[in-house]
């Protein structure tokens, strides 16, 4: 029986590395062809090895960093990232708190219509919202987080509130009593209690605005900004003959940081997906 | 406390009120009213009743895209929930590795739509040469099931993971007992496990539902609608209404569509809703 079971998981473990196997090689793929000369790379040879001919190692990175505006665009993603969730994580929570400790009609309505918001497709108010936005001037980089704000408090007022209202009323009000206003009870208290929730809902936040591709488009100047997901677009869409090479280069430069990060992080990422996703 | 609370409104909740004013309210109510518009930008609007929405259910290339979404969503449901349980379940057998193989299944949740779809377009462009057959811009069935392709590899790590979070909460107990009562494998899976993991089904089920009727970047990235619309799907077909045409009749078509489209995502958005309810209080 035992040894029945011990082949049985052998045969198993080598089913499940071969599908690993296939389940990273695209991203590998793309890493080799992005070591190749522009030259070496069309349609029909992918799959096929750099070699000695067609290797040209960084060649492609150089090039996508110093001509392509590569590290400009990281530098937008990367701003509009922090000060996007940065933004949703603050303000969410407290008006999550708000909303779950006082009881009122008005608190209800404004709930329901956060919920609302998350079901809405984006496609309902693409047109509308990039022209709100060019009116209030929120095209740049640098105030566009008030749309996501906007547009992702849904998600984050939801899950806060679902968390809220697990932590006992009596450790704010013994606050309260003892001389703290709502404001400083929420951020001394409430706030470090929120932790685990600011995770999750930190990072689903954080991989949808950084991958997000539309909604920047339409908003931001695409001419003047490029955040990474545009300016990788831009490469196919705009130029007579796509760089195959820097382009391939700048995929790859996408995905490393990604990857270490979530290489890093995985434990939490994975957490807050799956509380976020039972939640949603 | 409520009172020293409500004084403090304000400071709660302005912040977010105010810029899911601009980012979400003012803009649905304008879209609503837009539909039955006829408009180059906002402010230079003309009233149409309901000409948009006629022309959106007479239009073709809507309807088709329509019919290509449902499916497309039937057949990826299907294959990214059987492929994500099986998957699931073999990584709760405590096999060696099992966090490694995790780790990669998921993966490709963190990389965007647009990467997504050009690295799958590179590497099924390059499958079809070798086998001789026409490129995605001009094969729609090699779009159609590359889209699909490209979605299982996507999203069959993120249900995993749902999965494993509903089967680890399986009470030992219950597994002692029945294999205690002579229960094989097979058995238990079905007779156990899956009535017990019911809701993580259904959440799963329908979110790639609802992720599949709102495709866009992937979509875009891929095939972007080739050839002659025919991979289009709602979401891009929209898109496209919108910001591929000129002249002034386009803009008000388009978002009629999206009106429509709103529509049917809140629908099956509630169908979700109570679906996991109902399953909910069986447990």
């Amino acid at each position: 029986m035992k040894k029945k079971n011990s082949i049985g998981s052998a045969v198993l473990s080598t089913i499940l590395s071969i599908l690993s196997l296939l389940w990273v090689y695209p991203v590998i793929m793309i890493l080799l062809n992005s070591l190749k000369k522009e030259s070496s790379i069309s349609t029909g040879t992918v799959f096929i090895l750099p070699n000695k001919e067609s290797f040209v190692g960084l060649e492609n990175y150089i090039d996508a960093i110093n001509s392509k505006g590569f590290l400009q665009s990281l530098g937008y993603s990367l701003f509009i990232t922090v000060t996007s969730v940065l933004a949703i994580l603050v303000f969410c929570s407290m008006c999550a708190w708000y909303i779950t400790r006082i009881e009122s009609t008005f608190s209800k309505a404004l709930y329901y219509l956060f919920v609302f918001s998350m079901v809405v497709p984006f496609q309902m108010v693409m047109y509308t919202l990039s022209q709100t936005a060019d009116r209030l001037h929120l095209n740049t980089p640098w105030n566009i987080w008030i749309i996501y704000l906007g547009f992702g408090a849904g998600l984050a007022v939801f899950m806060f509130c679902g968390f809220v209202k697990s932590i006992p009323v009596e450790i704010e009000e013994a606050a309260l009593i003892d001389g703290c206003n709502p404001v400083q009870t929420f951020f001394k208290i409430d706030f470090h209690m929120l932790s685990s929730t600011m995770v999750s809902v930190g990072i689903l936040e954080a991989m949808w605005v950084w991958n997000d591709y539309l909604l920047p488009t339409l908003v931001l100047d695409i001419k003047k900004y490029k955040t990474i997901p545009m300016l990788i677009q831009y490469f196919r869409g705009s130029y007579g003959r796509v760089e195959m090479g820097p382009m391939m280069a700048c995929i790859m430069l996408t995905i490393i940081p990604i990857i270490v990060i979530y290489l890093s992080g995985q434990k939490y990422i994975i957490k807050g997906v799956a509380s976020g996703a039972v939640k949603g | 406390m409520e009172k020293a609370l409500k004084k403090s409104a304000p400071i709660f909740v302005l912040p977010t009120l105010v810029a899911f004013i601009i980012g979400f309210i003012i803009p649905f109510g304008q879209g609503l009213y837009l539909s039955f518009c006829k408009f180059t930008t906002v402010s230079n609007a003309k009233w149409v009743g309901i000409g948009n929405y006629k022309y959106a259910f007479s239009d073709p290339s809507f309807g088709r895209s329509f019919i290509f979404t449902v499916m497309f969503a039937v057949v990826s449901i299907v294959l990214i929930n059987l492929f994500a349980f099986t998957l699931a379940v073999l990584l709760t057998q405590n096999l060696k590795g099992t966090n490694i193989f995790r780790t990669v299944f998921f993966m490709p949740n963190l990389i965007g739509g647009i990467v997504l779809g050009y690295i799958w377009q590179i590497l099924i462009n390059c499958l079809l040469t070798i086998i001789k057959e026409p490129l995605l811009a001009l094969n729609s069935k090699a779009g159609y099931w590359g889209l699909i392709i490209l979605m299982c590899w996507q999203q069959i790590g993120y249900m995993m993971i749902i999965y494993i979070a509903g089967l680890q909460n399986v009470p030992d107990s219950l597994i002692e007992a029945a294999s205690i009562d002579g229960a094989t494998k097979w058995q238990t899976l079905f007779k156990i496990k899956i009535p017990m993991v019911m809701s993580s089904i259904t959440v799963c089920v329908f979110l790639t539902l609802t992720n599949s009727f709102k495709l866009f970047d992937q979509n875009l990235a891929l095939t972007g609608g080739d050839p002659n619309h025919s991979t289009e799907m709602m979401a891009l077909n929209i898109y496209q209404t919108f910001y591929a045409r000129s002249g002034n009749q386009w803009k008000g078509y388009g978002q009629a569509k999206a009106v429509i489209f709103c529509v049917l995502v809140i629908f099956i958005s509630l169908f979700q809703l109570k679906a996991t309810r109902s399953k909910e209080v069986q447990q």
